[in-house]
């Protein structure tokens, strides 16, 4: 368990294991979603803010019990999907009526109505590609490697399994609190995560 | 001193280690799934599922060993496609005119398989999109197998303008691409909005589809990874090849789900990111195919220039794409262990149902259209009607005019409008036999819907001297057969390697998924009291 207390960077204290790996944070499991609603308001309410529950699916108002504010992933998607819409129709119009100006069954090549399909479909399009990708940047996805997949009982979460892990970033997060908190949670299996082991711990000098 | 929560009790039930309960099915309710009274909910799910029990059943079905019969049938339909592949490249090297292809009729097979399939392929943008926002929870047992289904329609449809073209090389000028003329696309043209609408509609299907497996493929990542951890020494890929299995697919799954780990905060975004991809691809189903209805109603062609083609078009496309979703998943559900627990008798009679109302809106549309057609006055259009479609040879009157397609048009009717109805009876709605054939009758009713707004529309147009059948020779014949192994192929490589159920979806609508869930027996869930 949490050995012994190492004074890291500036920004705060960095929690090693026994062998001097740093930690990650403190991971609890909990056997249904309404388990894990119960122990997420608990953490929620305890002020803890680097922290996240673990589920096999989204459980329904999940977001609120642990205090999650909305995402602001909408808005992004509409500039965007505005923006390409807008562009969508500048193409159009300096391409037919501009750059190589055309008369197409007697109609003005400055009409704007049938150039509307297309802006539409464009909007659409860019709209998409933001609401996929901007769930991913939003998300720092994608992140191949991470503490938490290297822990044999986490692989459990995409099947069955409900958990909560504190990270040892959180300004509240002490290796004994923390852990009561998740057991008075109803959680089982209390562990450590170990972060990154390449990350440089060696202590040069010894702070 | 702890309770037995009721997900564990199902788990060690279905190990094996408890005997099951007899349950006697109550006969009415079919497989269980088929509740008449309106208070209550049906179960999604039969067999009182745990969460692992819907991972360990969809992941089987990628994990364990195929079934004997996949991989023939894959050679097979892999052949049949590897023929259409042939002729297209003997149609590339040639011309168009190796089609039946004439002055008159100009489009024919080529423009009726594309929409044919572009048609299909709206079923599954229909079930994610438009079903999500209006929260049917059935949806998540058929959506992920449909937007695979929509994905390989949309390949199979735009071969088919891609080829048509005549220089099929010449294929990039569709694009507002730079070009050495100083030209641009006539974007003023239905034919280079459908460009623009049905690639952006295989390319938003697509996103769709991958981002509703992201979760899944974490799933089966996470499961190769936990198996190689335990067993480093599994199974090759093949004797004597060094690569265990597991070890490749927690590499192909682990780099297709991004590194997916579950967290809740993704999930948020994510929830999010679907229901505006749901948003906004409503309006879009709507359109492509009101945009591929364009190509026809903004002509004057008789029988083509119409307004009510764009609404027809969209109610056509999702009968047709209805019925092509059940015509896979009906075989598929009894050859697949237990997944007609996850496809059950309810899910069936709801896409009856929906086959039924969208052939009833089609029906409509073709009554309309001879309403229209006598409503305007105008000869050239009644006579497209009744003389290029409806007219059958015994009933000719005097002069002997009747309609030499009368057996496309009528194909039409019996398929589309006439063998839907039986879906008015329960007991046929609910019979998966009945209702494969009446799919496949639809399916071939659609064929043959495009067949009939193409081919005699334009066989006989306004001057008489210029009329002309069409009959299809062998290359647009194995192209059109071709494309179905294609179509065919994907979906069996789909339902082998990717996970053929929407799995976190599933669990979600499982009844103790809710976090307000209380269950049954005595002792709340939440009062386990530590360890």
């Amino acid at each position: 368990m949490a050995g012994r207390v190492m004074a890291g960077r500036a920004t705060g204290t960095i929690y090693t294991t026994e062998s001097g790996v740093p930690v990650y944070g403190i991971v609890a499991e909990y056997a249904t979603p309404a388990d894990l609603y119960r122990a997420s308001e608990m953490v929620r309410d305890a002020g803890y803010a680097r922290w996240d529950a673990y589920s096999p699916f989204p459980v329904h108002g999940l977001d609120e019990a642990m205090g999650i504010r909305r995402t602001r992933l909408p808005i992004l998607i509409a500039v965007i999907g505005l923006t390409g819409a807008a562009l969508g129709y500048l193409m159009q119009h300096w391409m037919s009526a501009v750059d190589y100006a055309q008369v197409v069954q007697g109609k003005n090549p400055r009409d704007w109505e049938a150039y509307i399909p297309i802006t539409f479909e464009l909007g659409i399009l860019s709209a998409a590609f933001t609401a996929i990708l901007g769930m991913l940047a939003f998300n720092r996805l994608p992140m191949w490697n991470h503490p938490l997949l290297r822990k044999d009982r986490f692989l459990r979460v995409s099947d069955d399994r409900f958990m909560i892990c504190i990270e040892a970033s959180d300004d509240r997060f002490d290796p004994e609190k923390t852990r009561h908190l998740l057991e008075a949670a109803g959680g089982t299996n209390v562990d450590l995560v170990e972060d990154e082991p390449e990350m440089p711990v060696e202590d040069d000098g010894g702070h | 001193m702890s309770v037995l929560h009721p997900d564990e009790a199902t788990a060690r039930r279905l190990a094996g280690l408890v005997p099951a309960p007899v349950g006697a099915a109550d006969p009415g309710k079919g497989d269980g799934s088929l509740e008449d009274e309106p208070g209550k909910r049906a179960p999604l799910v039969l067999g009182n599922r745990s969460f692992g029990d819907v991972t360990n059943i969809v992941c089987g079905y990628i994990e364990n060993k195929p079934a004997r019969w996949w991989l023939p049938t894959v050679l097979f339909t892999g052949s049949i496609a590897g023929l259409g592949g042939m002729f297209i490249a003997y149609l590339v090297i040639t011309g168009i005119g190796t089609w039946g292809l004439n002055n008159q009729v100009d489009w024919a097979w080529d423009i009726t398989n594309f929409v044919f399939w572009i048609g299909i392929g709206h079923a599954g943008t229909l079930i994610s999109a438009i079903l999500c926002l209006l929260k049917q929870r059935w949806r998540t047992a058929i959506n992920r197998s449909a937007e695979a289904m929509t994905i390989f329609a949309v390949i199979c449809a735009a071969t088919f303008p891609g080829i048509h073209i005549g220089r099929q090389w010449m294929a990039w000028m569709l694009f507002p691409l730079p070009n050495a003329n100083a030209i641009w696309p006539n974007f003023r043209s239905p034919l280079l909005w459908d460009v623009f609408a049905v690639s952006t509609y295989g390319t938003v299907s697509l996103l769709f589809w991958y981002m509703g497996m992201i979760p899944d493929l974490a799933t089966l990542r996470d499961r190769a990874d936990a198996r190689m951890r335990r067993n480093p020494n599994g199974a090759t890929v093949l004797p004597f090849v060094p690569i265990r299995i597991d070890r490749l697919r927690a590499f192909v799954y682990g780099l297709l789900s991004l590194g997916w780990r579950f967290s809740s905060r993704h999930w948020h975004r994510y929830e999010t990111a679907y229901l505006v991809l749901a948003g906004i691809s409503t309006p879009l189903v709507l359109s492509v195919h009101s945009i591929v209805s364009f190509d026809f109603a903004t002509s004057i062609v008789p029988g083509w220039h119409t307004t009510i083609f764009p609404p027809y078009f969209v109610a056509g496309a999702i009968f047709g794409g209805f019925a092509m979703v059940l015509l896979l998943l009906i075989p598929f559900r009894s050859l697949f262990p237990r997944m007609s627990d996850l496809i059950t008798l309810r899910h069936l009679e709801n896409m009856a149902k929906i086959v039924l109302a969208t052939g009833m809106m089609v029906g409509f549309a073709y009554g309309m259209e001879f309403f229209i057609a006598w409503y305007s006055g105008s000869q050239f259009e009644q006579e497209a009607f009744l003389y290029n479609r409806l007219m059958p040879p015994f009933f000719a009157g005097e002069e002997g005019r009747y309609a030499p397609y009368w057996w496309a048009y009528w194909a039409m009717i019996g398929c589309n409008v006439v063998s839907p109805q039986v879906f008015w009876f329960k007991a046929m709605r609910r019979s998966p036999l009945v209702i494969f054939i009446v799919s496949f009758l639809v399916t071939i009713g659609m064929w043959f819907e495009r067949f009939v707004i193409i081919v005699t529309s334009l066989h006989r147009a306004f001057l008489p001297g210029e009329w002309h059948m069409f009959t299809p020779t062998l290359v647009d014949i194995a192209i059109f057969v071709g494309s179905c192994g294609v179509f065919l192929t994907l979906f069996l490589l789909f339902a082998r390697y990717l996970p053929m159920f929407a799995i976190s979806e599933v669990k979600a609508v499982l009844p103790q998924a809710s976090p307000h869930y209380h269950p049954e027996p005595a002792g709340p869930a939440g009062e386990k009291g530590g360890h």
